[in-house]
């Protein structure tokens, strides 16, 4: 039940981000919300409680993030489109039932408006749950589908992708974003999004979902696989569904890389600040560029393959002690040297001060 | 009368012990899935713990749960399928320790959605071990000189303690060693059916169950066991009932 693309003119509204994040889900159909109140996302369950029960769909507040992510499968088992959101501590929560998710091959979209960490940490924005979020965080074999806004309008148009990319390969989708995307206000156009998707994806579910054993055998939904190799079969199975997500999904934007000398690596609200950067380092004779993975998982390492020996560095910039530079060192091998830049605790990383470190970094290595 | 397989059950052998209450349970719940005709509109969830394999036993559609939070996964079931009947299986360590914040919410909201727990007094599936509602004095591998109350807790009443919740409209303990206590645990398991398909609210029957194996003693001596020390220390009978929720007339 997507909102069919009408003669209406599109709407245009200045939003939070979280507030984005949730009229998307409603405008992409999604049948039903579970959460738990945690900062900085508690707009999302809070507007999902008046905007789903205006449309008549289902929201309830859990007891837990065990529960919320224990309600979404109760939900998925049915084949419905549903949806919770949670922040860091949350989301660490949620582990054992996205482990379930995966396990069980069910559909649904899980959004971390990532916090400060480990522990409780702060309230402000931060990108240090990515290896939570692309290596798994709960037990077992499995990947989730990572994907990564980096502004209030992406936010809307992702939760349309994630649906997209959940129904297509049963398998959670994980929109990774952070306090700052969630709380800053940026216009938003209401419209169906039709890039980073692909091609449409059908939530027909009539050949797995329970619905009643009505004029058929009675279904069941498990993880549980105990008999000689049938586990092992299973896996093979979820693997070769990821191996297909691979060859398929890997989305990103390379932002002036055809001449740099200097490239950024740098997801959600890092890749804004270094565009902005790239521009000022090019006005001051630096050739600077950007890859921005849209999708962390999963990650566009061919990319970087390809074309790392082309750059003299590669500067990998996250609100993290650094993770994802692990990924982009496997990907670039010794084909470039990749250096980090980050910041936690609710620092920002500036435009200034990536500059300057920018510009130290190059120097350095353009000299050696 | 024939005695015969509900259509509710599947044509299989189940991997319960000897003496273990789980298949009577298990089947005086088909029983009154058959006799209510909404076989077709179940969706029931399964526990993790002895009735794990549940669903393959169990002739109509069931989900698998993380030990615990079938509650939760049957409240996300019938939130957005209010058509469907819903309930869970659980044991004692699923509903009452690991699972105790899933139940409890679970109840309090009033889920529209009957609950089944097995209460054996220890965890069966992962080699007998201490519950929640181990009774005092007994041993488990986990507290081999016996429950010590002050070392361990006291054997946690269930019904007892979700019948003060206002979402609770039917609960009940019954026992399924002896046919007596048999017919009585069908009409707790019907009424609690009853309570979901009247829209009422949410409905428990806690079932007193043999686990020979994990107690260390043969079924006989195992009966003797429920009837001699459990039912002292949990009493039989329906502890809650509102208006609304009673059983249709015989």
């Amino acid at each position: 039940m997507t909102t069919p693309a009408t003669n209406k003119p599109a709407v245009t509204k200045l939003m939070a981000g979280n507030h984005a994040l949730a009229e998307g889900a409603v405008q992409a159909g999604c049948d039903a919300y579970f959460g738990y109140p945690i900062t900085p996302q508690n707009e999302v369950p809070e507007y999902m409680a008046k905007r789903m029960a205006e449309e008549g769909r289902v929201f309830l507040q859990s007891e837990s993030e065990l529960a919320a992510i224990s309600m979404v499968m109760g939900a998925a088992v049915t084949g419905k489109r549903v949806m919770t959101t949670s922040s860091s501590p949350g989301i660490s929560l949620m582990q054992e039932g996205i482990s379930f998710l995966c396990g069980c091959e069910l559909p649904a979209v899980l959004a971390n408006v990532v916090r400060g960490g480990p522990g409780l940490g702060n309230i402000a924005a931060a990108q240090s749950d990515y290896f939570q979020s692309v290596k798994g965080g709960g037990h077992g074999d499995y990947r989730l589908l990572v994907i990564a806004p980096a502004s209030v309008q992406e936010m809307f148009d992702f939760v349309f992708w994630a649906f997209d990319l959940a129904f297509k390969y049963r398998n959670p989708a994980l929109i990774l974003t952070d306090g700052l995307i969630g709380q800053m206000m940026e216009p938003v156009t209401f419209r169906e999004p039709t890039w980073p998707r692909a091609t449409p994806v059908s939530f027909d579910c009539s050949d797995w979902a329970l619905t009643g054993a009505r004029g058929r055998p009675p279904r069941s939904i498990k993880s549980l696989y105990l008999g000689d190799g049938v586990l092992e079969a299973h896996n093979a199975k979820l693997q070769a569904k990821y191996a297909r997500a691979m060859a398929e999904e890997v989305r990103y934007e390379a932002v002036e890389t055809d001449d740099a000398d200097l490239v950024f690596v740098a997801y959600g609200i890092c890749a804004r600040v270094c565009r902005e950067t790239l521009a000022r380092l090019r006005a001051q004779g630096v050739k600077a560029g950007l890859l921005r993975p849209l999708t962390l998982w999963p990650f566009p390492s061919a990319w970087l393959a390809e074309h790392a020996a082309r750059f003299a560095h590669i500067m990998v910039v996250e609100l993290s002690c650094g993770q994802m530079i692990e990924d982009v060192q496997l990907a670039v091998g010794n084909r470039c040297p990749v250096s980090f830049y980050g910041r936690t605790g609710g620092g920002i990383v500036t435009c200034q001060e990536l500059t300057t470190v920018a510009r130290e970094r190059i120097g350095t290595t353009v000299a050696a | 009368m024939i005695y015969k397989r509900p259509e509710s059950m599947q044509l299989v052998s189940t991997h319960y012990c000897a003496g273990c209450g789980h298949g009577v349970a298990h089947r005086l719940i088909c029983e009154v899935i058959d006799e209510l005709g909404i076989r077709e509109r179940v969706l029931a969830v399964a526990p993790v713990g002895c009735a794990v394999l549940a669903y393959d036993y169990w002739n109509f559609d069931v989900t698998e749960a993380a030990h615990g939070r079938a509650p939760a996964v049957a409240t996300g079931m019938k939130r957005c399928n209010p058509d469907k009947i819903v309930f869970t299986y659980q044991g004692d360590g699923d509903l009452a320790a690991i699972g105790a914040g899933e139940i409890v919410n679970a109840a309090n909201r009033g889920e529209l959605i009957s609950v089944f727990f097995t209460n054996n007094a220890n965890y069966g599936m992962t080699g007998g071990q201490m519950a929640p509602t181990t009774m005092l004095g007994q041993a488990t591998t986990t507290s081999p000189s016996g429950r010590d109350a002050r070392r361990e807790g006291w054997p946690m009443k269930v019904i007892e303690m979700l019948a003060q919740l206002d979402g609770v409209v039917y609960a009940a303990r019954c026992a399924v060693h002896t046919p007596k206590h048999v017919r009585e645990a069908k009409k707790a398991i019907r009424a609690a059916f009853d309570a979901q398909i009247a829209g009422a609210g949410f409905a428990i029957v806690e079932l007193l169950a043999a686990c020979p194996v994990g107690w260390g003693v043969k079924p006989t001596e195992a009966v003797q066991v429920i009837e001699q020390q459990m039912i002292p220390a949990y009493p039989l009978g329906t502890l809650k009932q509102v208006a609304g929720a009673a059983p249709a007339a015989p």
